[in-house]
């Protein structure tokens, strides 16, 4: 890591430094001189923004932390002292609550443009697969989070998601009772996931590590998914990209701020702000937004699986849908694989980029069935909608390897960029 | 990429509004009436004559019933009231305190630095002298409803007769916008209940609209410090947007 030759730094303590431990060699060839094509749009700016927000997270979360009592009869009276007493609480908090859903904003484009352009692909599955590993550790840590603070929503949405480990035959109720730490989401519920939300974001630091040091091994992909050739195709990081990442970021932080001071409790829910009574089932239990996709799958399967016109049941439709709502996740580390085409980006692949903006149809269509009551017409959208996620996965990217038509790809990207230009 | 920039861009406002709308609506059955409240929007403030109003109303005709645990006496300086009429307003109430140096706990008047004294002991003395029902700590109530604001004034002015074919249940109250339309609250506010020290009409719908505005203050005490601060905020960032816009084209200017 950073070791072998190295060139001598002008300032001498750089250099002292340098000398015995290269940090700055290393960065100066992973972020100074690396080179990276030249030819990126707009939606290579989210890896950055994702890394803003992670930061943002971290820094928000710990103060928050100096503040908050993990305790089922003070939690809430804990983040309501941060709103009102605690100097500038309400803005750490605000921030914070708002800064999950910046994250998904960002971490949900990042994966699409990793779609979108073939990015999953050869040589780049592990970096792929570490992307989607990030978003499970996400999902884990924004779930937790969000029980702390002890509401309505917080116990329930808990109990409701928790309540799906009880679907696994044989071991479910046991591990559901080791889960939970007692027979119900209850205080020590509580002090373990306040724990592992504490833990959990510096795991995803780790991963986040991996998946740039992949990324900085294969190099990064770009819209037209070929490799670069030679010097012509490419850009040293800083200052292009450095630059360009910080514009992008700026304009993305406008947004965030804008929901922060202006907005904050436009995505929560009216029941996030009344104390969890375990005796009192709220009305609608409805998860955060970002996980409404997700959580209408969990709903979509209100069927056996067995052999038709029998009584032989397989799978029940309880742990059916706990299933297909894991699975449409794995999925997602299975795309390399699943994809069979040669050709990385959907810029050449028509049929691809029609079945991709089916399935973006196909989520947003789920998220809204997701915030709905699982009946009538919007459990049929559920069904659809599902049934297309996941044949898209494993029908439609097997076969189209097999039958699209690609339209010819440039001689490199520099021959590419010029053509536009004139 | 910018078309598709676009329909994204497009799809992800429609979509985000589309995933978040149902779930605020959820609970209210009947559509609240819009009031103007002069804290709306992104440069709204709180109006400190009707906070006050809406205190006198809460104090004299609420705080009967309903508690206000989180908000302190102190923080009444927020709605224009000076030291010293804020001493007066908190030793008008009696809190337990102690032990003394014999052991004892004894009452004393209530300081600047306590919280609002609340009118039950318990959970279970309110229930027990409201038919079972649980008057609500009111003082998040303007974000524990969908709403807010809007739904308070409308409950306080919604009681109406309930239709022929709907039975009333005894020690009930219909009312339009109650979720299931019955309530335990019989109509708290009728006209002319308390006098308005400036030349405000005492309407049922002025005092709910009042008391409502207050309640929104009690829910969300920062909410002027944090429009502010916003403003700034967004002036700075766009700025500095657009000077990392005019750097980044600057740079980048050999490439194209
Ligand atoms: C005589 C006692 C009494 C008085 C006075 C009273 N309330 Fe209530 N209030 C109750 C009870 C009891 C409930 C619980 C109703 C239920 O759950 O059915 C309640 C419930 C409420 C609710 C919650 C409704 C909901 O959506 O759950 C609000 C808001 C409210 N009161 C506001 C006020 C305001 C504002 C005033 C003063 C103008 C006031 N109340 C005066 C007894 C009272
Ligand atoms: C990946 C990064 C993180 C995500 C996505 C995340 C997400 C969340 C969410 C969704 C909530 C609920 C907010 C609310 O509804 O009020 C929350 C609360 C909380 N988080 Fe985090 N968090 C992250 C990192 C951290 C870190 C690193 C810490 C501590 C060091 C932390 C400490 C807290 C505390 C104390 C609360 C409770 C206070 C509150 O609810 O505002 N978080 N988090």
């Amino acid at each position: 890591m950073g070791s072998g030759p190295r060139e001598d730094f002008k300032n001498p303590v750089v250099n002292w430094i340098d000398e015995r431990l290269p940090v700055f060699t290393l960065m100066q060839k992973e972020y100074g001189v690396f080179p990276t094509p030249k030819n990126f749009n707009y939606f290579w700016n989210f890896g950055a923004i994702a890394m803003v927000v992670l930061v943002t997270m971290i820094v928000t979360g710990i103060f928050l932390a100096m503040n908050y009592t993990a305790h089922e009869d003070m939690a809430f009276d804990s983040v309501e002292r941060i709103m009102r007493d605690v100097n500038y609480g309400w803005l750490l908090r605000y921030i914070h609550m708002n800064g999950a859903s910046m994250f998904f904003i960002a971490i949900y484009i990042h994966i699409y443009r990793g779609m979108y352009y073939g990015s999953y692909k050869k040589p780049r599955e592990l970096l792929w697969i570490l992307g989607v590993l990030i978003l499970v550790l996400l999902m884990a840590t924004a779930f937790m989070g969000y029980t702390l603070p002890w509401s309505q929503m917080s116990g329930w949405g808990a109990t409701v998601i928790t309540s799906l480990f009880s679907a696994i035959p044989l071991v479910g109720d046991s591990l559901l009772t080791w889960l939970w730490g007692g027979f119900s989401v209850d205080n020590p519920t509580l002090n373990r996931f306040y724990a592992l939300h504490y833990l959990l974001p510096f795991v995803i630091c780790a991963v986040v590590f991996l998946h740039i040091w992949a990324l900085h091994v294969t190099g990064s992909n770009n819209p037209l998914g070929i490799e670069p050739k030679g010097p012509q195709d490419t850009l040293p990081f800083h200052p292009y990209y450095t630059m360009k990442d910080s514009f992008g970021i700026c304009v993305f932080l406008v947004f965030f701020a804008f929901m922060v001071f202006f907005a904050p409790n436009y995505l929560n829910h009216a029941d996030h702000y009344v104390p969890f009574d375990p005796l009192v089932t709220p009305q609608h239990i409805v998860p955060e937004w970002y996980f409404l996709p997700f959580y209408a799958i969990l709903r979509a399967v209100t069927f056996d699986i067995g052999i038709p016109l029998t009584k032989i049941v397989f799978i029940e439709a309880k742990l059916g849908g706990v299933l297909a709502m894991f699975g449409s996740i794995a999925l997602l580390g299975f795309m390399p694989w699943l994809d069979t085409s040669k050709v990385r980006s959907a810029k050449f692949r028509p049929m691809y980029k029609l079945a991709l903006f089916g399935l973006v149809a196909a989520f947003v269509a789920l998220g809204i069935a997701g915030a709905k009551p699982a009946e009538g017409l919007w459990l049929y959208v559920s069904q659809v909608s599902m049934a297309y996620y996941f044949a898209f996965f494993v029908v439609i990217l097997p076969m189209l390897g097999k039958i699209e038509k690609t339209k010819p790809l440039p001689g490199s990207i520099h021959e590419a960029v010029t053509a536009k230009a004139k | 990429m910018k078309k598709q920039i676009l329909t994204l861009a497009v799809v992800a406002v429609a979509g985000f509004g589309a995933f978040v709308a149902p779930v605020n609506a959820a609970g209210t059955a009947v559509e609240l009436p819009k009031r103007d409240w002069s804290f709306d929007g992104a440069l709204g403030t709180y109006d400190r004559n009707q906070l006050q109003r809406g205190f006198q109303v809460y104090k004299e005709v609420c705080a009967a019933c309903h508690g206000l645990d989180r908000v302190f006496y102190r923080n009444l300086t927020a709605l224009g009231y000076n030291e010293e009429q804020i001493k007066t307003i908190a030793s008008e109430y009696s809190v337990v305190d102690g032990p003394d140096d014999e052991g004892e706990m004894f009452d004393r008047p209530a300081r600047p630095s306590d919280r609002f004294v609340g009118p039950y002991p318990n959970i279970q003395a309110a229930r027990s002298v409201n038919n079972g029902a649980y008057p609500p700590d009111l003082s998040l109530i303007a974000k524990s409803r969908a709403g807010g604001a809007d739904y308070i004034a409308a409950l306080l002015t919604g009681y109406e007769q309930a239709p022929a074919d709907v039975e009333v249940m005894a020690g009930m109250h219909w009312n339009k916008y109650f979720n299931g339309h019955q309530i335990a609250m019989a109509a708290p506010l009728t006209d002319g209940q308390v006098s308005y020290a400036d030349e405000t009409p005492t309407t049922v719908d002025q005092m709910a609209q009042d008391v409502a505005a207050f309640l929104t203050w009690a829910a969300e005490p920062h909410m002027e410090v944090r429009k502010r601060m916003g403003v700034k905020v967004l002036i700075f960032l766009s700025i500095f947007a657009f000077i990392m816009y005019r750097v980044k084209r600057k740079i980048w200017r050999d490439v194209h």
